[in-house]
């Protein structure tokens, strides 16, 4: 195995792994805190159940994601040394503050988990909130990061070397903001779903009772809300791929000759070889509107560049299929969840709509590891666009090989235990309709 | 440049905070490890109760020092990353194996033999971790971090594996366990917890002493330079004074029993130390031939850096004190436990 393959596997998996925990982070902190304010207002212990519930999810699940946050900042130094030299004072702005905004939340988080006896209620439901606050705003900053290395812009290049660098206008890149909310979204869409899957699983194993039905309105309200922005954030992002990266545009939807009033295409399999998108539903013109808002806007194909600059077309076409094709669903069922419950009142009742939850319950997450492929791959064979390749970014150690299996082993005896941990402590409780608060509800 | 060296300034002090809060952790678990006699169970849950708020926060430290060096210094990352990956990787698999098992252990309430498992893991990735983040500080300190266009001119061992990197390890794990036991002095109302640790405070408060002098003796041989910086400079004299009378405090309170003072004192005392070695690693960022200066990224995104740590400083220190005070403030050790 070469070291670019390996070192790209590694950052790969390092990655895909972090973004599930660092994204229910940003999202069970807003949803706990909903819980604990509903509570404090209703006085209904129902609330305060949950809002604990979901606590000791998150201080699992934080755990993790903040190891293998640790990990990624190390490893962008690990593996790609000469990436972080040339472009570290670039980037460090936003690395800073999310440093800063990391500290914050897990301060607040210590204090919201082990707190509940030692503090007045007001500071309690305040360091919630501020959990989820940071939890946002880490996230933002990192993904600005993410967006530098798609538009690099502030900075002055001599001889390969950055000779100047304004931070602001290095961190409010063209991609940056709008990926940053595409993000946010992404993690309240997947930690909602998820919940509301769960919750939605549980109570048609357990029977009806008050804290999963609580837990299904607060985490699809959530999710729903999120998913449903999730549509005009993608358009704001698609627009401003379409205008700085066109290449990135052109693989996201198989796009392989310059055309005027490009159709959009729904699925196919790109053939990079051939230079053409199969078996796709083609929409006419409707590439074009997407993208430029006109009918007959020229979109530029990949040909403009030569095969050695693509990305890998196919993956990231699928890549961006899966994630729409999520993203579609996702909003198609929040808005028949409203529906029927603004018809039928109550979801826990409706035994048909909750078993469609639990299997919309991992979309979120499927949507955005394939959206982070779709960003990550879609930028490829580039670290930063069109300034550095990413085989001139790789370490010269030689054994990144044998630690890309040493990692991925522990990755996954880590994951087996979280997910064991969580359904023995989170999930599973026999007595939950025992309670004074479920028995309230029959 | 006077704002590089403001920056390498945060850093260090980032550095002695992560020492003296996610250093003092660190010890802890290494106490767990060597926890015995007929009160181990005891320690052991006065270990767990002590840094079960606080741990994930002052991991948090380490994170600002990498981050601040990558964004202000991206070259000495850059060759620090290359030249000493070994043990960093060795590090990063004591972070991962420190935190989740300590999470773990918490949470396998169904079965001691688990528990005691997931104890083991704890605490012998406490132990580790300390000793390779040395072995990184005397790595950087010594004559042999050479990278030239992204290759180890030394190779991937010999910037670390060498007498004095290895000695700057064990000091740094000594220093760490002595520190978490003079804490947990102050953690229980028991006289007899208190005494176990008072006793392992004393322990380990020798350890270091020796070690710190050991190390001192084997900079001779391949860290000359650190060697001359430390004995040469009247400030960096003056520092080790200071270190050397905290140190006299700590031993007097530990000795008559009064925790506090040695709390504070042990704290003092491993503080300076560290400063101590960053005034004599002035200018070097990485030694032998990287100088602050000479990695600085340019002056006005270091200027910002400090701005933005100025900002995030004024938000971070009240919450901070608001952590400790909640959590350290010895009122009541009985609703600690609650959740």
């Amino acid at each position: 195995m070469d070291n670019l393959f390996a070192a790209r596997s590694q950052m790969g998996i390092s990655l895909a792994f972090h973004i599930i925990f660092a994204v229910i982070g940003v999202s069970l902190p807003l949803m706990m805190t909903i819980a604990e304010w509903k509570w404090r207002r209703s006085g209904d212990e129902t609330y305060l159940l949950l809002a604990k519930r979901w606590a000791k999810g998150t201080t699992i699940l934080f755990a993790v994601g903040s190891i293998s946050g640790t990990v990624l900042s190390f490893e962008l130094g690990l593996l790609w040394p000469r990436f972080m030299q040339f472009a570290g004072a670039a980037i460090g702005m936003p690395f800073s503050l999310e440093g800063f905004a990391f500290f914050i939340e897990a301060i607040f988080l210590g204090i919201y988990l082990y707190g509940w006896k030692r503090i007045p209620p007001w500071l309690h439901l305040l360091s919630g909130l501020i959990v989820a606050l940071s939890g946002l705003l880490s996230a933002t900053f990192v993904t600005l990061v993410n967006g530098w290395m798609n538009t690099p812009t502030g900075f002055e290049t001599l001889n390969g070397k950055i000779i100047a660098v304004h931070p602001l206008a290095a961190m409010l890149n063209p991609a940056g903001l709008p990926e940053a909310a595409h993000m946010v979204l992404a993690a309240y869409t997947a930690g909602g779903f998820a919940a509301a899957g769960i919750h939605s699983w549980l109570l048609l194993r357990r029977g009806r009772n008050r804290l999963d039905e609580a837990g299904i309105a607060i985490a699809l309200t959530v999710g729903g809300c999120a998913v449903l922005l999730q549509g005009v954030s993608g358009d704001a992002l698609a627009r401003m791929v379409a205008k700085t990266q066109p290449m990135k545009l052109a693989s996201l939807e198989g796009q392989f000759a310059t055309e005027a009033g490009a159709p959009l295409r729904i699925g196919g399999i790109p053939f990079p070889d051939e230079k053409e998108t199969k078996y796709a539903i083609n929409i006419p013109h409707g590439l074009s509107l997407l993208a430029f808002h006109q009918p007959d806007a020229v979109i530029k194909g990949l040909d403009e560049e030569p095969p050695r600059d693509w990305p890998d077309v196919r993956a990231v076409h699928l890549s961006f299929q899966a994630m729409v094709g999520c993203g579609v669903l996702l909003s198609l069922v929040t808005l028949t969840a409203a529906w029927l419950s603004w018809r039928h009142g109550p979801l826990g009742g409706q035994r048909r709509l909750l078993k469609v939850l639990v299997l919309a319950g991992p979309l979120g997450f499927v949507a955005l590891e394939a959206g982070w492929m779709v960003t990550e791959l879609g930028r490829q064979p580039w670290v930063i666009y069109h300034l550095m390749r990413t085989s001139e970014a790789v370490t010269s150690f030689p054994n990144v090989g044998a630690v890309l299996w040493a990692m991925t082993a522990l990755y996954l005896v880590l994951a087996v235990i979280v997910a064991w941990l969580l359904g023995k402590h989170v999930f599973s409780s026999p007595d939950i309709r025992n309670t004074s608060a479920a028995e309230a509800y029959r | 440049m006077r704002v590089n060296e403001i920056l390498a300034g945060v850093m260090l002090v980032s550095l002695i905070l992560y020492s003296l809060l996610g250093g003092a952790d660190y010890g802890a678990g290494f106490w767990d490890l060597l926890c015995s006699g007929p009160r181990r169970q005891q320690q052991r849950h006065l270990i767990e109760e002590a840094i079960e708020p606080v741990w994930e926060t002052n991991h948090v430290w380490l994170i600002l020092v990498v981050v601040l060096m990558f964004s202000g210094f991206p070259e000495a990352f850059a060759t620090i990353c290359t030249a000493l990956a070994v043990p960093l990787l060795l590090i990063l698999l004591g972070v991962v194996l420190r935190g989740s098992s300590f999470v773990f252990r918490a949470y396998f309430t169904g079965s001691v033999r688990t528990q005691l498992y997931w104890g083991k893991v704890f605490s012998i990735s406490s132990s580790l971790t300390p000793l390779f983040l040395g072995i990184v500080i005397g790595g950087i300190s010594g004559d042999s971090v050479l990278v030239r266009d992204g290759i180890s001119q030394t190779g991937y061992l010999r910037p670390w594996l060498q007498p004095f990197p290895l000695a700057v390890g064990i000091l740094s794990l000594s220093l760490f366990a002595y520190l978490a036991a003079s804490y947990l002095t102050n953690e229980t109302n028991d006289r007899q917890l208190q005494e176990d640790f008072r006793m392992r405070a004393l322990a380990s408060g020798l350890v270091s002493l020796l070690a710190a002098f050991a190390t001192y003796v084997i900079a001779g041989n391949s860290a000359r330079e650190i060697r001359d910086g430390l004995s040469a400079s009247p400030a960096v004299w003056s520092i080790e004074a200071f270190a050397a009378m905290a140190a006299l405090i700590a031993f007097h309170g530990l000795w008559s029993r009064h925790f506090m003072r040695a709390k504070v004192a042990s704290a003092i005392q491993v503080g300076l130390i560290i400063l101590g070695w960053g005034v004599a690693q002035y200018p070097f960022m990485v030694r032998p031939s990287l100088t602050i200066d000479l990695t600085a990224a340019p002056a006005n995104v270091v200027l910002d850096l400090i701005i933005a740590v100025g900002v995030g400083a004024a938000v971070l220190i009240p919450s901070i004190v608001l952590l400790l005070a909640i959590f350290k403030s010895n009122q009541d050790p009985d609703a600690r436990s609650s959740n």
